[in-house]
């Protein structure tokens, strides 16, 4: 039968984690994806993961092990499994149909001289 | 009684070599924390104090290289630091760090004792950087400029250690009821430790009368605040002992200080001078 909607959550390719993000080991604490602003004005981007028992945990082993290197001025974490993610095994219907559509990136325009950072 | 400079000297080396054997006992952890993560946090610590202590030690140096000939000769005892001085002519950094013997060193006995494991290591980490971060403050009004600028750059470090070591206490104490029996455990056996912090050295009292110093006393409240709120957050109990451990700041060790230092000093001890 085909499966059309298949829930995935990120923390299903963690290497402890089950679906639903529950860890499979009694002992371990949660999986956390950090993210770090580096400076003001930036997005948040993604630096890695790491585990904690709780969010404060996260923030301060976040700051411990991705900013160390002044690298951040804000950090952001989420526990892994509250991030749903897409199905690699569904890459070829969700990305592949994008790959000869060209059209769909403006590149077809005449710019007229004198138009800069374009 | 030693000279105001000397004590001055003796001052310094109190703090510093709180700061380096402090990072020593917790880069002991590196490589074999309970988690990655943590293992990161205490080695990042490890290299807080580590800096502290360097700049300590330049200054202790310099301080030692302004005194009479007579007080270099009786400010220490280690043969391989007076034999170093006599081939220079002056003390570095490294020098007041790698060649003194345990007996010139003057930090508590607190800070050299074993990690064991890791409710023992969070609590005398708990009880010195509280001690540190109230100590600090005050010293930031020391009136000597190196000790006040030292004060204030560790002044923000101290204060992340402080939180990290009061929730590590919090969720061992409110945690299982193994992790709550094993931080009690550790409370009740280094609280005999925490007396030497505010015991006044002769050092200590001729700071605080030359203005350089910290006053111990006025401290000592504030550190007893902390804990004891902590403590009772943490569902634990404040040991009832008043019988205190001394002797580290005026040079009497337990018998760790003398491993400690045979690992830290040992290859400037077998190759001096060395660099990597």
């Amino acid at each position: 039968m085909l499966s059309l909607f298949n829930k995935q959550l990120y923390g299903n390719y963690g290497e402890k984690e089950l679906a639903g993000g529950e860890s499979n080991l009694q002992n371990e604490w949660p999986l956390w994806e950090v993210f770090i602003r580096s400076k003001a004005g930036l997005d948040h981007k993604h630096a890695g993961s790491l585990h904690a028992a709780d969010a404060q945990m996260a923030i301060e082993n976040a700051r411990d092990v991705y900013t160390r290197r002044n690298e951040g001025i804000s950090i952001w974490v989420v526990e892994s499994k509250h991030i749903h993610a897409s199905d690699p095994a569904e890459g070829e219907e969700l990305f592949d149909p994008a790959n000869d559509k060209v059209y769909r990136h403006p590149t077809f325009y005449d710019i007229p001289d004198g138009i800069s950072h374009m | 009684m030693h000279p105001t400079a000397t004590l001055k000297l003796y001052y310094v080396l109190q703090i510093a070599d709180n700061a380096l054997i402090t990072a020593q006992r917790l880069s002991e952890w590196c490589g074999h924390g309970p988690i990655l993560e943590q293992d990161i946090a205490l080695t990042n610590t490890a290299l807080d104090h580590i800096g502290t202590a360097r700049s300590l030690y330049h200054h202790a140096a310099d301080l030692y290289n302004a005194l009479t000939s007579e007080e270099q000769e009786a400010a220490f005892t280690s043969p391989a630091l007076t034999n170093a001085f006599a081939q220079k002519g002056k003390l570095e950094e490294d020098d007041v760090a790698y060649l003194r013997d345990a007996w010139d060193f003057r930090n508590v006995l607190l800070a050299e004792q074993p990690n064991s494991d890791w409710a023992y290591t969070i609590i005398r980490s708990f009880f010195i950087d509280t001690f540190n971060y109230y100590f600090y403050q005050a010293l930031q009004n020391s009136n000597d400029e190196a000790l006040a600028a030292v004060a204030e750059k560790s002044l923000k470090e101290v204060t992340y250690h402080l939180k990290w070591s009061s929730e590590w206490v919090i969720r061992l104490g409110d945690g299982t009821d193994e992790s709550h029996a094993r931080i009690q455990k550790a409370l009740d056996e280094r609280w005999a430790y925490t007396g030497e912090l505010f015991l006044s050295s002769a050092a200590d009292q001729a700071m605080l009368e030359a203005g350089t110093g910290v006053d111990l006393a006025a401290i000592k409240n504030q550190w007893q605040y902390h804990i004891t709120s902590i403590i009772q957050e943490a569902t634990l109990k404040l040991p009832e002992g008043t019988w205190m451990q001394q002797g580290g700041k005026t040079g009497t060790h337990t018998e760790h200080l003398g491993y400690i230092l045979a690992e830290m000093q040992y290859l400037q001890r077998a190759y001096p001078g060395m660099e990597w």
